[in-house]
């Protein structure tokens, strides 16, 4: 009978798995409290506060599973809406000494809406761990050179605060692109940034209104005025692509940027076979041997997506028949009723998507 | 009994088809919130009726305490089964895309695996639904359920057989989806079987180890008075999804098809082998959500994917359609359609007597394991 009893059930925890066989701990404990899931990780809202009108900070308490995470990197953030769980990626961007997260959301779609306007403390949200290489290097560099434009603050801001915080001793300029200052964000928190690290120098450039330090799109011009040193620096760059792609052309190779676009996949569209179903619409196409997301879209559809690259789950579908070749790692899949990420999954054959 | 092809013309099977369609496309359009909270408050009451059983469990010596135990418990373990893993795992809350609703990765409080189950049920059983030699789930493998199921000697054991499979169900469930009898056969070996086995012996494991050595271990003295407790409410699922199962297809008067008619099968035409071939079993709201609504088993084989909360609600518009085309909807209540069910599984157990319409050749016959 001993046999029986699984070997693992050395601590309490283990036991407790054991008796709550199949379904497991957190299943039961959620129903007292959603923020008592230990595997899961989710977040506690605890304070919500407007910088600008189409915009919401969040601090978010996480649950114990929370690993931590390095300024830079992404979480994947999940919400409920309409009873569907929708996910999008957000850069934390308190420092990551904090024992809370802080997440700054442009409203622009359907779940940045929602984290705008149905959100309130007390709230609780599904996080993924922290995720992405754009962090700073271990030893710091000397001199760093942190770039945003718009909503792009968010992890470089993270690693302004994180430097602030070890108590860098070099120098930092943070250059932030912004419309005007109606809707430049943590104008005020970067200030008082500022005047606690005398390293650490801000200026904000305003693209389309006087007032600001610098005026207008990103120009070389800009960098010798506030950065002169910019050539000994490393810089760390995120917000619009014309913006890293103007950076990158003037520092080259110590350009850190945020890869929020999409790395270059090669598709075989010559030697694509198979039909493409989409049962819910009833659409049909050949398949073209793009990603299904991208086929969907030339079939007339508009499924619900965000990064287009993989690492957001907003594209996500029920695939009913068929293989998939998951573009990323090259795997194919024929699993029967499997959710695949539309973005990155190209047909072998013929597919059935419940789209 | 006419042939299945022979009820409708064919543009009446497709206009059949295209009222089911649109029928099944209204309600997935209107799926939401509602259906979340409902799957939700269903989780939450079984999860909280678990606790409380086992709880009362530790009270064991009190026959009171043990009764109210095993009772909530024996709930908890149906609703768990019936109402929120049979249809989960069917898929019916994947659009919610949330990991603990998701048909791929849920699990269900019994020995038998989801993963196994899901091959054996969403696709074997719900594609070839009573399709004699191609649906398993008739008989199971072990039973004479059909007239066209050729007579053996073994069969005079059809009632003995009945009840086994009644008292021990999850463990039949489990078994089923080893193929036993394609083994048997020579259609399957045994190597075929192993990731299946081995799925099999890591799942009842635990569910053993949990009900059967860790809860009675913890009740200490009480040991003996918790094994039997899970004993009991095990077998009280057991028997309450045999029963609803048993009735969802085989009243006397639903109806079994060959390959051949229904080799080159519309969707029109499938959706009617649904209809005659399964029945509803009639009740309050209380017994359809205990039954995992699968007291509305038409609505179910039309429409397994959509949230099983809804079939009651469109079980009107389906049956005015069945009326539409004079087409038999059959449903009775609990009572009538199991003595039905026992009276069938007693006659076939001797052989037939009467010719029957429906010939089939005798090597298309479901050999017993």
């Amino acid at each position: 009978m001993t046999a029986l009893i699984p070997r693992r059930v050395r601590s309490l925890a283990s036991l407790a798995e054991a008796l709550l066989t199949p379904h497991g701990m957190d299943r039961y404990l959620e129903l007292v409290d959603p923020m008592l899931v230990r595997r899961e990780i989710r977040g506690l809202v605890t304070a919500v506060r407007k910088q600008t009108p189409d915009s919401v900070t969040l601090t978010v308490k996480p649950s114990r599973a929370w690993p931590g995470f390095t300024a830079g990197q992404y979480v994947r953030l999940q919400v409920e809406i309409d009873g569907v769980r929708r996910t999008r990626c957000y850069s934390p961007c308190g420092s990551q000494y904090d024992g809370e997260l802080e997440f700054t959301v442009k409203e622009q779609g359907l779940v940045s809406g929602h984290l705008n306007r149905a959100l309130g403390a007390g709230s609780v949200v599904g996080l993924s761990t922290p995720d992405g290489t754009f962090t700073l290097p271990a030893t710091r560099p000397e001199r760093v050179l942190l770039i945003s434009g718009g909503s792009g603050v968010t992890p470089v801001l993270a690693m302004a605060r994180t430097l602030v915080d070890e108590g860098h001793t070099g120098e930092i300029v943070f250059l932030h692109y912004s419309n005007g200052p109606a809707d430049a964000l943590y104008r005020t928190e970067l200030a008082e940034l500022a005047a606690r690290h005398p390293g650490l120098k801000v200026v904000h450039a305003y693209t389309h209104t006087q007032g600001g330090d610098l005026r207008g799109f990103f120009s070389p011009e800009h960098l010798e005025r506030v950065a002169p040193w910019h050539r000994e620096a490393e810089a760390f760059v995120c917000g619009p692509k014309p913006l890293m792609d103007a950076v990158r052309d003037h520092l080259g190779e110590r350009v850190h940027t945020e890869e929020f676009t999409p790395p270059a996949l090669t598709f075989d569209t010559a030697n694509a076979e198979g039909q493409v179903r989409f049962k819910r619409s009833g659409r049909e196409c050949a398949n073209s041997g793009k990603p299904l997301l991208e086929q969907a879209e030339e079939a007339g559809l508009s499924p619900e997506h965000g990064c287009r690259m993989g690492i957001c789950f907003s594209c996500t579908q029920l695939k009913t028949a068929g293989r998939v070749r998951n573009a990323k790692t090259g795997e194919v899949s024929g699993e029967e009723d499997e959710e695949i990420q539309l973005c990155i999954s190209v047909p072998v054959g013929d597919v059935e998507i419940d789209a | 009994m006419t042939g299945l092809q022979d009820r409708l013309t064919p543009e009446q099977v497709e206009e059949f088809g295209r009222e089911l369609d649109a029928l099944r496309q209204r309600t997935v359009d209107s799926l939401g919130q509602e259906d979340v909270d409902y799957i939700h408050n269903i989780i939450k009451t079984q999860r909280g009726l678990e606790v409380a059983g086992r709880a009362l469990l530790f009270a064991g010596f009190f026959p009171p305490a043990w009764l109210a135990g095993v009772g909530a418990l024996s709930v908890a373990k149906i609703l768990d089964n019936m109402e929120i893993g049979h249809n989960v795992m069917h898929g019916q809350y994947d659009w919610t895309r949330d990991p603990a609703l998701s048909s791929q990765r849920f699990e269900w409080d019994t020995v038998a695996p989801a993963e196994n189950w899901r091959h054996s049920h969403n696709y074997i059983h719900h594609t070839y639904t009573n399709i004699l030699d191609k649906d398993r789930d008739i008989g199971y493998g072990i039973l004479r359920m059909d007239d066209a199921q050729k007579w053996h000697p073994y069969y005079l054991g059809n009632p003995v057989y009945a009840t086994l499979l009644a008292l021990f169900f999850q463990w039949g469930v489990m078994l089923h989806d080893l193929e036993v009898e394609k083994v048997v056969k020579g259609e399957r070996t045994w190597a075929e079987n192993l990731p299946v086995l081995r799925k099999i012996v890591r799942k009842a494991g635990r569910q053993v180890g949990k009900d059967y050595v860790l809860f009675p271990l913890l009740t200490g003295p009480l040991a003996p008075l918790t094994f039997l407790g899970n004993a009991t409410a095990n077998l009280t699922r057991n028997l309450w999804a045999f029963a609803i199962i048993f009735c969802g297809h085989f009243p006397a008067d639903v109806e079994s098809f060959t390959e051949d008619e229904t080799a080159t099968e519309s969707r029109g035409q499938w959706y009617l082998r649904q209809i005659l071939g399964s029945a509803n079993i009639s009740g309050s709201p209380l017994f359809h959500i205990m039954s995992g609504n699968l007291s509305h088993q038409i609505e179910h084989h039309l429409f397994p994917d959509i949230p099983a909360r809804r079939y009651p609600e469109i079980a009107g518009e389906v049956r005015a359609i069945c009326e539409k085309y004079g087409l038999p909807y059959h449903t009775g209540p609990l009572h009538r359609q199991l003595w039905s069910v026992a009276k069938k599984i007693v006659k076939l157990a001797l052989p037939r007597t009467s010719p029957s319409p429906v010939t089939v050749e005798p090597d298309r016959q479901l050999r017993a394991a």
